[in-house]
């Protein structure tokens, strides 16, 4: 089978090649359009996040997939779904809100606890930092699929199960005719 | 090996295409329902300290204590695609520091399955009811209501608040740390 794919392979002329190249091309650009339509769309740097340890358990388990809205406009309630990152640090983190406290300017400082802890959120926070503010936060949970993000999770801990399905599908799109 | 590979890959497609068709369809079948609910809830007993509160600043700020009854049935809101509902009481009040204050007092999961139909007295909360700052003596109008958050199957999360709400004042005076 390698041996009739690599005939093909030398069989085809420049022009297909070029062709190959730009549908290749045009399938990453689309994603990406995808990617970026939907981060004007909600709002949210980040609009699709997996599910990464199991803090908020048994509603939502390591793999799991959580759609994102960030509406500025909308003030930050207690009992939402937030995600949010602590400064300094990359790794979002998926809680609860727990305490809301807003002054009438509209300044807000809250405080999260994921379901599965025992105790709130301030040990997580920066050193000193003892509420979260609305810039914190990378979105809201507004919806839900189970599972699929486990691709991700397996493809970020075994880096050589990425490489290896990067190289056959580019390999399979440079080499197949369609 | 060159038909097996043909067929795993349309074997492959079709149950990838069938299940996410699936996990559309439940996320459409009650994507439209509003999982209202009534509660009643009531205080037995309200009490406010002004003590240091050491997991955040150590100034003195109001700490309210209280005991509630809850009678609320969800069975209700329970369908094929509700997979737990967090339930979670909520005492909200306006302080001359902060316009609006939402503190979580008790939350509770209960998945699909487990009894849904809620009836306790004198509960004691899960959680400390701190002010930020000394707002809480004499407070007029703390509203207690019950809401819930729907986690589905697959579809979209939802927070809603039921209908019934408890008001409630705190007294003027400061409890003794010691008394109880």
């Amino acid at each position: 089978m390698l041996g009739s794919m690599l005939e093909e392979f030398q069989r085809m002329n420049k022009r297909q090649f070029f062709y190959q190249v730009l549908s290749f091309g045009m399938i990453v650009s689309s994603a990406l359009m995808i990617w970026k339509g939907l981060m004007v769309v909600t709002g949210s740097e980040s609009p699709i996040v997996v599910v990464l340890s199991g803090s908020m358990e048994p509603a939502f388990h390591r793999g799991d997939l959580l759609f994102l809205t960030n509406p500025t406009d909308e003030p930050i309630r207690v009992g939402e779904i937030v995600v949010f990152k602590i400064e300094g640090r990359d790794i979002p983190i998926v809680h609860r809100v727990l305490k809301v406290h807003e002054k009438g300017n509209g300044t807000t400082k809250f405080l999260t606890k994921g379901d599965n802890n025992r105790v709130d959120d301030r040990g997580l926070y920066a050193p000193g930092q003892l509420w979260l503010t609305p810039r914190d936060v990378v979105g809201r949970a507004k919806g839900f699929l189970p599972y699929v993000g486990m691709v991700t999770i397996m493809m970020n801990e075994y880096p050589k199960l990425k490489y290896a399905v990067l190289a056959c599908l580019g390999l399979y799109v440079l080499i197949h005719r369609e | 090996m060159h038909t097996f590979l043909t067929r795993g890959n349309a074997l492959l497609t079709f149950t990838l295409s069938v299940l996410a068709g699936l996990t559309f369809f439940c996320f459409l079948s009650t994507a439209l329902n509003a999982y209202s609910a009534t509660a009643n809830i009531d205080t037995v007993k309200v009490l406010v300290k002004n003590v240091p509160d050491y997991s955040a600043q150590k100034e003195k700020q109001d700490l309210g204590y209280l005991m509630f009854d809850l009678q609320a049935d969800l069975n209700p809101l329970f369908n094929w695609n509700a997979k737990q509902l967090f339930i979670f009481l909520v005492a909200e009040y306006e302080t001359t520091d902060n316009k609006l204050n939402q503190v979580v007092l008790w939350d509770k999961i209960i998945q699909r399955g487990e009894n849904a139909n809620l009836d306790m007295k004198n509960m004691n909360t899960n959680y400390y009811f701190w002010d930020d700052g000394n707002g809480l003596r004499g407070n007029p109008n703390v509203t207690l209501t019950l809401s819930w958050n729907v986690v589905p199957n697959a579809g979209t999360l939802s927070i809603i608040r039921g209908s019934g709400s408890h008001s409630f004042s705190f007294p003027n005076e400061y409890t003794n740390v010691r008394a109880q």
